[in-house]
């Protein structure tokens, strides 16, 4: 019965896409009338602009891909038109309907969605066949590490909230770590496509008693793992800060080696050295314990900086960092209730920075949990999508490539999503599509045409020869 | 703007909401189940039936077909059985191989045997003397059926129900 997925003929589903494009665009421009109406009392001013720039050019990456690509996934698209729209209408919401656009706008926002879907466009016009990127696995290692270590170079790097993630090209600065990722998962789909056996094969048996406990892999086949650890561990949170991107690159690594190997010693090892080194590392780098304190004990009034604290400057708060982001989002959430306030019917500008990691709790205030949970299920039908990608391939680079590129979309979720919820720490990372600014917008929407494309090739239905031999058989239905 | 109005408002856009959900529940329906949705409305009582009835030929086929274990039958270790289960058999002379086969011609991890959706491949894995699938010596994984016998060195091996 395992077969009856890939038994079943491929279906292009077109037509569907495109309608489900033009509903992700009717949300986001419904989301932005409400906000307007609620706000201001009136409609968007700017509405039109939006409606033809946002849609149109959805519309036109629909018509590319029913002409380009026509045996992609038809979900992708909708999915990432719904999710940027939604984040589109949200920061619109944010600054534009309030008339202070100090702190970002949708308009840059918009620019940068229509940069970037030119971008996708690019990508999936030239990248004919996703494979040939099998070829430069170690460029793509170097290229990563030279963008994960850009922000370290003086005059150039730039630090902000305290991560040194940030590079000042003059006219806009850029997070090169949001490229970097991508860079690194196609290093490691094509380093394991070529180590995979011995990563796999290679082990000696842990037995305590006659029950085998676990595989262990040969000392020399630790070494990749024994580098990506140090790298994530020396430079991103030592050196830089940047605790999110260093979590989201180790646990993509254990993700792809799991995939690659089936074994889930690798997986046990990895997590092992990783919170080993964080929990070595806790009293020397600073930053780490400000992160933990803030988590853990958020609502302590000394850690949250209510009044009486406020002018004492020996306090926690005072001297080391607050609460009052996680808290504040926290209550936004809680008041956003089942149904929300409505667009535009909250107070989301009680949350500091509220359009970066937590625009989050701002979708909860303002669509409660029944619009939440449609964000969230976009993003996870994203990652199934290509999980799904990944499972219809048949080379094992583009199963392990798209699998990774899943993962990433996956875990990026779960880190800014369980950050904001208070199940792990605050790490510093961004809503694949939603939140703002363009290095994110601009990778997630890279990434999207990789997946596009391997799906196209993935689903396309194979040519007639081989269906000559005898080896399918057609089942009347 | 009245209150009533804006939430109203507030629940249609809830409402349009999941409907997108709901159109994308309907896309992934038809990848599980097929576009043959159309001749369900007409006829819905008897497509249980008829998909049973699809199913039921092949069932039996694939159980047939089911390789239980992977014997010896040449070579030092002749007699040997294997129990099959869904994790890959290492063959070879090194210690940690599933199978370790004592034979000069065998390479330390010479051939991999998997299963990949019911179907059993087998795979060299880059060995010196190299496998064979009857007279032909492996380039690539390929599938193997009950009975046909995989040469390693001095040793056959073959799949058994």
């Amino acid at each position: 019965m395992s077969e009856a997925p890939t038994a079943l003929p491929p279906v292009k589903r077109r037509n569907a896409e495109l309608v489900m494009t033009l509903v992700a665009i009717g949300i986001t421009l419904f989301a932005m009338i409400e906000a307007g109406l609620t706000r201001n009392g009136e409609m968007p001013p700017s509405l039109f602009v939006y409606g033809i720039l946002f849609g149109g050019l959805s519309v036109l990456a629909h018509f590319f891909i029913r002409f380009f690509a026509p045996w992609s996934d038809p979900l992708l698209l909708p999915l990432a038109t719904l999710l940027n729209g939604l984040g589109l209408a949200m920061l619109w919401r944010l600054f534009e309907a309030t008339g202070d656009t100090s702190g970002g706008s949708a308009m840059t926002q918009l620019i940068l969605t229509a940069a970037s879907m030119v971008v996708f466009a690019v990508i999936v016009y030239f990248l004919k066949e996703p494979r040939t990127l099998q070829r430069y696995p170690y460029i793509m290692a170097i290229s990563a590490v030279l963008l994960l270590l850009l922000p370290l170079i003086p005059g150039l790097g730039m630090t902000i909230n305290g991560a040194r993630q940030w590079v000042n090209l003059g006219f806009t600065s850029l997070q090169p770590s949001e490229f970097a990722k991508i860079a690194l998962v196609i290093f490691l789909a094509g380093y394991m496509v070529t180590k995979r056996d011995v990563l796999s094969l290679a082990s000696k048996e842990v037995k305590i008693g006659p029950v085998k406990v676990l595989d262990l892999p040969r000392a020399r086949d630790m070494a990749p793992m024994a580098v990506m650890w140090g790298f994530c561990i020396i430079v991103l949170v030592i050196l830089m800060n940047d605790l999110g991107t260093s979590l989201l690159l180790f646990s993509t690594f254990l993700a792809m080696i799991y995939v690659a190997t089936q074994r889930s010693s690798w997986i046990i090892i990895g997590l092992t050295a990783f919170f080993g080194a964080c929990t070595a590392l806790y009293p020397f780098v600073p930053h780490f314990r400000v992160r933990m304190i803030t988590w853990l004990d958020a609502f302590r009034p000394d850690v949250y900086c209510t009044d009486e604290f406020l002018n004492d400057p020996e306090s926690f708060c005072q001297t080391l960092g607050n609460s009052q982001q996680l808290v504040q989002g926290l209550f936004a959430l809680a008041q956003g209730g089942l149904t929300g306030a409505g667009m535009g019917g909250g107070k989301p500008g009680n949350v500091p920075e509220v359009q970066n990691d937590f625009i989050f709790s701002a979708f909860g205030e303002e669509l409660g949990l029944a619009g939440v949970m449609v964000m969230l299920m976009a993003l996870a039908l994203l990652a199934e999508r290509g999980m799904r990608i990944a499972l219809a391939s048949k080379e094992l680079f583009i199963k392990m490539f798209a699998s990774g590129i899943s993962f990433l979309l996956a875990f990026q979720t779960f880190v800014v999503i369980g950050g904001v919820t208070r199940v792990i720490p605050m790490t510093g990372a961004t809503i694949p599509f939603v939140a703002k600014g363009g290095s994110a917008l601009l990778s997630s929407w890279i990434m999207l045409a990789l997946l596009m494309r391997m799906s196209n090739n993935a689903r396309k239905p194979a040519p007639q020869a081989i269906q000559d031999e005898g080896a399918t058989q057609v089942i009347q239905r | 703007m009245s209150d009533l109005t804006l939430m109203l408002i507030k629940i249609t856009f809830l409402g349009v909401l999941w409907l997108f959900v709901i159109m994308a529940v309907g896309v992934i329906r038809t990848d599980l189940l097929g576009p043959a949705k159309k001749k369900t409305k007409r006829s819905s009582r008897s497509e249980p039936r008829r998909s049973a009835a699809s199913r039921a030929p092949r069932t039996p086929r694939g159980k047939r077909n089911e390789p239980r274990s992977l014997v010896v039958t040449k070579g030092p270790l002749t007699g040997t059985t294997l129990n099959l289960s869904s994790h890959p058999i290492v063959v070879g002379r090194a210690k940690d191989a599933t199978l370790v086969i004592n034979d000069d011609y065998a390479s330390g991890r010479h051939a991999r045997i998997f299963s990949d959706n019911g179907r059993w491949i087998v795979e060299d894995l880059g060995s010196t003397n190299g496998t064979y699938l009857g007279q032909q010596r492996l380039t690539r994984p390929q599938p193997i059926t009950v009975g046909q016998p995989i040469r390693i060195g001095k040793t056959v091996l073959e799949l058994r129900k």
